[in-house]
């Protein structure tokens, strides 16, 4: 097994990292080649293990006090000169924010090509990575094959799933040491983001509020809901942007979800909503308008007001759930 | 006096875009096209800031013949200058290239406080070409600022992360991609349309920024742009009243398995 060529993954958060493991094992796999794990970071010695143990060949750890905010620069630069040295042939990295523009840096210093959000990767007969992403709003998507290398993608949270660990594989943690690049910004306050609804991607029922949801107390009834049937509530982006109820919304541009179960109450359904809720297991859509484009999309259509129908939802599953 | 040059795509009207049925082909020829949302938002957010503290505000588009409808409309809104990057082999390039490209009119431009650009645009999402142009600048990047404040050379953002808000500072010259909220951009009126029409639209081609063709090979190749299959059940559930409705869907959720796992 040669490692020039070899899979690289990286993201900053230690949950994405893992999930980019197990697509990135099976890239290693059909290309015959090493999967490394970078791991950046101050104090990081311990995660090193974690990563082999979720399918890791291989970790470069750069653990260095300076690296304890991420800081795109000293993350492009460390990550650069690993590039360099160690030529491999695929980069994944996890589309956060940070990772994205950590991502495109990376690409331009390597006069490489970069696909952002892919869905799915694959490799051709060739051994090029094939990406495919969402497009036009959620209208399309888009297949793109690279023909320079390294191939750089990114991949959206919760696109694929955490590989089980295994506790008795092996693997090599090797510690480097890098040159930073000074940072070219400063970051002069922060502040947290409410942690409560962050984790959206993970929860197996979400309850999705629209533009028919009348006042943010509303949100109260599908809370409820949620609740009960063991999901959350997330809400569409006019609700974050025009109303400013809540920082954050579900859809192609926010939060990508694939639950179980969604519920889209008094949501519409404009395209963008629709992609960024398309892979769910199952849809449902509550609404007064029988042509909103979510009920196009759904497997089971409500037409009603749902200030009836969500209490009545509620009453109807507290029974059935007794009773089962 | 700040200089801004702001970036800006003509884009389809996604919610125009339509799909044949069997072959799942886009129709986008009839769907209208205008400046992509986000880089709306820049244009807006610059025009702002020189109505409060002077200077200039030039905009630039790469892009076929069509787009200067774009830069009519941003001359409109407020902008002072405008230039069309126009040239067969700046059509079809992936990030890496248009960066390059971009990089290279705004070195020609000559000196500046800062670029702006839309964090994303509607039709290709990628979201990635304002960090590679910060990269061919050379200049410090800040992406997703809902508010921007120019001081003589430090430019302070707010900016939007998954887990957090930040307060950054860069010196100028610098790159700042905006998010939607920064502002609600103007609708311009019919005065400054008109006025507008009559500004000189500057167009530059390849050999005006002196790039090699050469240089401009993607590194990426698009094969394919298909509307998704969405094959959805779409059961209809009716009843006498909510209470009947709700108690169909209830019993319809867990038969699927879906609830009370």
């Amino acid at each position: 097994m040669s490692e020039v060529e070899g899979v690289w993954v990286f993201s900053e958060n230690a949950e994405l990292t893992l999930e980019l493991l197990s697509k990135g094992r099976e890239l290693a796999h059909k290309t015959q080649t090493r999967l490394t794990a970078l791991l950046l970071g101050s104090d990081i010695q311990g995660q090193a293990w974690q990563l082999i143990q979720h399918g890791a060949d291989k970790v470069l750890a750069v653990d260095n006090p300076r690296l304890k905010e991420f800081h795109a620069e000293l993350y492009l630069s460390a990550i650069v000169s690993l590039v360099n040295q160690h030529l491999p042939g695929i980069i994944l990295v996890a589309s956060t924010r940070r990772g994205k523009e950590l991502a495109a840096r990376l690409a331009t210093r390597l006069e490489t090509g970069c696909v952002p959000d892919c869905i799915k990767l694959d490799l051709n007969d060739q051994g090029n990575l094939v990406a495919e992403r969402v497009v036009y709003g959620g209208s399309a998507v888009a297949k793109i094959i690279f023909h320079a290398k390294p191939q750089i993608a990114t991949v959206p949270p919760g696109t694929f799933e955490k590989p089980t660990p295994n506790a008795d594989t092996t693997g090599q943690i090797v510690s480097v040491e890098v040159q930073f690049e000074e940072p070219k910004t400063e970051v002069a306050e922060a502040v947290q983001v409410e942690a409560s609804r962050l984790k959206i991607e993970e929860a197996q029922t979400v309850i999705c509020g629209g533009r028919g949801v009348e006042k943010k107390d509303d949100f109260k009834m599908l809370d409820e809901l949620a609740k009960l049937i063991g999901g959350q509530t997330g809400n569409t982006r006019p609700l974050s942007e025009d109303r400013k109820w809540f920082s954050e919304w579900v859809g192609l541009s926010g939060h990508k979800i694939r639950p179980e179960l969604y519920v889209g109450c008094g949501v519409s359904g404009v395209i963008q909503h629709v992609a960024g809720i398309r892979d769910s297991r199952v849809i449902v859509a509550i609404n007064k308008d029988p042509e909103a484009p979510l009920c196009e999309v759904a497997d089971y259509v409500v037409v009603g007001n749902l200030y009836e129908i969500v209490p009545a939802l509620i009453e109807a599953l507290k029974r059935e759930l007794k009773s089962a | 006096m700040p200089r801004v040059i702001v970036c800006i795509k003509q884009a389809v009207d996604v919610t125009q875009i339509r799909a044949d049925p069997t072959t799942r082909q886009l129709i986008t020829a009839d769907a209208s096209r205008k400046i992509s949302d986000i880089d709306k938002n820049a244009l807006e957010e610059a025009v702002r800031m020189k109505e409060k503290q002077g200077g200039e505000v030039v905009v630039i588009t790469m892009g076929e013949d069509g787009a200067k409808t774009a830069l009519r409309e941003a001359l409109a809104i407020g902008a002072d200058r405008a230039y069309h990057l126009n040239d067969p082999s700046f059509q079809n390039n992936d990030t890496r290239v248009t960066s390059l490209i971009l990089g290279e009119a705004i070195r020609k431009l000559g000196p500046f406080d800062l670029v702006m650009c839309g964090e994303v645009t509607i039709d290709s999402f990628s979201g990635i070409t304002s960090q590679r142009l910060a990269e061919r600048l050379g200049v410090p990047l800040i992406m997703y600022a809902r508010s921007l404040k120019l001081d003589g050379d430090i430019v302070t953002a707010e900016r939007v992360l998954e887990d957090r808000n930040e307060t950054v500072k860069a010196k100028t010259p610098a790159l700042v991609t905006v998010i939607k909220g920064i502002n609600e951009p103007r609708i311009p009126s019919l005065m400054a349309i008109m006025k507008a029409s009559k500004k000189e639209i500057v167009i530059w081609n390849v050999e005006a920024l002196g790039l090699s063709k050469e240089k401009l090979v993607s590194t990426l190749e698009i094969t394919e742009v298909l509307a998704p299959k969405m094959e959805r059940r779409k059961i209809m559930i009716k009843g006498e009243n909510p209470a009947d409705i709700a108690s169909k869907l209830a019993k319809a959720l867990i038969q699927d398995g879906v609830v009370g796992k």
